[in-house]
């Protein structure tokens, strides 16, 4: 089945194939890459960036996608500068960039925009975050992710098997509880790592094999995704100034780490991971960060109609 | 064995679960300046105690229906015309609920100003809960149980 036209609004709306799939094209472009190969897949088409709120990672990776495969950007990165200022709905913006481009890229404050925004536009719309609500292309690059640096399995994906930690807020971290879900559709078991004011919500632990515990132990786990501990989550300042420095990757915490585990984080961080750890080969985060531009790439072929089962066309 | 009134045309919502009567009444009774009585606590011999409301020249349309569902799961409604009961029907639980209930959350792109986004909720089962089709939160009855008709 084509993927051309299609809106990548939110996880839930992902199958186990559709997993695959995002897997087995971001390799490809990986390898892509890799060798340097200049790509012209998507010449002639346009992109349009419409932020409406400020997000200077995700724009930056999706402006890299599409140059990567040859296409050319329209847009704005800051509402202040934008027709929103002076009215416009968002519905309206999107009808107009839809009409001047071939794909639409949305970030915004609001929940529940990058739907309207789908239902707004003739052309294959792409969810860079909204909101609360949904960030799909992050849990996308973090599934390339631990394929990419996971040794390599004799199961469907180097993500069967593994046993996966996370570690911080994990009651109001999204891209937390995105991951958790998209993991859902893998063979993985869970470790949930968390002060009791944040521990995992019951709906994401629902129908899973997971321990739960607040002591930091990650001798078993094989991947380890940080999350960063936010103050405004603490009724009293003195419990966070408790906690803070409780879950800390620091190189004790790596000495106790399996050989082949990986270290994740969604950045930017704070100081939930000592920049001592960075060297360490199991530190992936910023090889993660990196990631987002193939996976983008991906999307952005496939939607466009420019990339089916894993040819380029 | 009861105070209240026969009604000669209107509806009769019934088996409401005791307690939630008054919920419902602020529900469908809407702007009507006819009689509306709502009695508590009567002992059913099917359910225990139940609730039971009737409204005089009052007949509600499905999408009120649909919401007192949310409320009252189980209530029957019974459309009296001329002192005949005329049509007796179990409310039923809609799986969605489109147009009829503005989303609970202030930051959901339904409640800004001009969007034409048209509220929308997939209804979830035991407990009843709402989750927004837009913004993704999911709403308990607490958030619902007041909501009046639109
Ligand atoms: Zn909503």
């Amino acid at each position: 089945m084509s993927w051309e036209g299609r809106n990548i609004i939110s996880i839930d709306e992902f199958s186990k194939e559709d997993f695959y799939r995002v897997l087995k094209n971001s390799e490809k472009m990986i390898d892509l890459l890799d060798k340097g190969t200049p790509l012209n897949v998507l010449q002639g088409k346009l992109m349009s960036s419409l932020f409406f709120e400020p997000s200077t990672r995700t724009r930056l990776s999706f402006h890299a996608a599409m140059k990567r495969l040859g296409g050319k950007i329209i847009g704005f990165s800051d509402p202040r500068t934008s027709s929103r200022k002076k009215g416009e709905t968002t519905s309206d913006t999107i009808k107009m960039a839809s009409a001047y481009s071939d794909v639409i890229v949305i970030r915004h404050p609001n929940p529940g925009a990058a739907k309207l925004a789908a239902e707004s536009a003739e052309v294959p719309v792409i969810n860079g975050g909204d909101g609360s609500n949904q960030h799909p292309t992050q849990t996308l690059l973090d599934l390339v992710t631990i394929q990419q640096e996971r040794p390599p399995s004799s199961s469907d994906s180097n993500i069967d098997g593994c046993k996966v930690a996370f570690v911080g807020d994990l009651k109001y971290g999204r891209t937390v509880h995105s991951l958790c879900t998209a993991l859902k559709n893998f063979d993985t078991s869970f470790k949930f790592i968390a002060p009791e004011e944040l521990e995992m919500p019951k709906k994401y632990k629902e129908g899973t094999d997971y321990e739960e515990t607040n002591e930091l132990e990650l001798s078993d786990a094989d991947v380890v995704y940080v999350t960063r501990i936010q103050k405004e989550r603490f009724p009293r300042p003195s419990e966070y100034e408790r906690l803070k420095g409780t879950y800390v990757i620091n190189e004790n915490v790596m000495n106790e780490l399996k050989d082949d585990a990986i270290v994740m984080h969604p950045l930017p961080r704070i100081n939930e991971i000592k920049s001592t750890v960075d060297s360490d080969p199991r530190a992936v985060y910023f090889k993660q960060a990196f990631y987002g531009v193939p996976t983008r790439m991906a999307l952005l072929a496939m939607v466009t109609g420019a990339l089916e089962e894993g040819e380029l066309i | 064995m009861m105070l209240v009134r026969h009604i000669r045309n209107g509806t009769v919502v019934d088996h409401i679960k005791a307690g939630k009567g008054p919920g419902v009444m602020k529900l469908v009774k809407g702007d009507t300046e006819d009689p509306v009585v709502l009695a508590m606590n009567v002992s059913s011999t099917r359910h225990g105690k139940k609730d039971i409301l009737k409204l005089e020249n009052v007949y509600l349309d499905e999408d009120t229906l649909d919401l007192v569902s949310l409320l009252a799961p189980n209530a029957t409604v019974n459309l009296i015309k001329e002192g005949e009961v005329e049509e007796k029907r179990k409310v039923k639980l809609p799986s969605e609920i489109k147009g009829v209930l503005k989303c609970f959350n202030p930051k959901c792109i339904t409640n800004q100003e001009r969007e034409p986004a048209e509220p929308e909720f997939k209804v979830l089962k035991n407990p009843v809960r709402l989750k927004c089709k837009y913004c993704g939160e999911v709403f308990a009855e607490k958030f619902f149980k007041n909501v009046q008709k639109p």
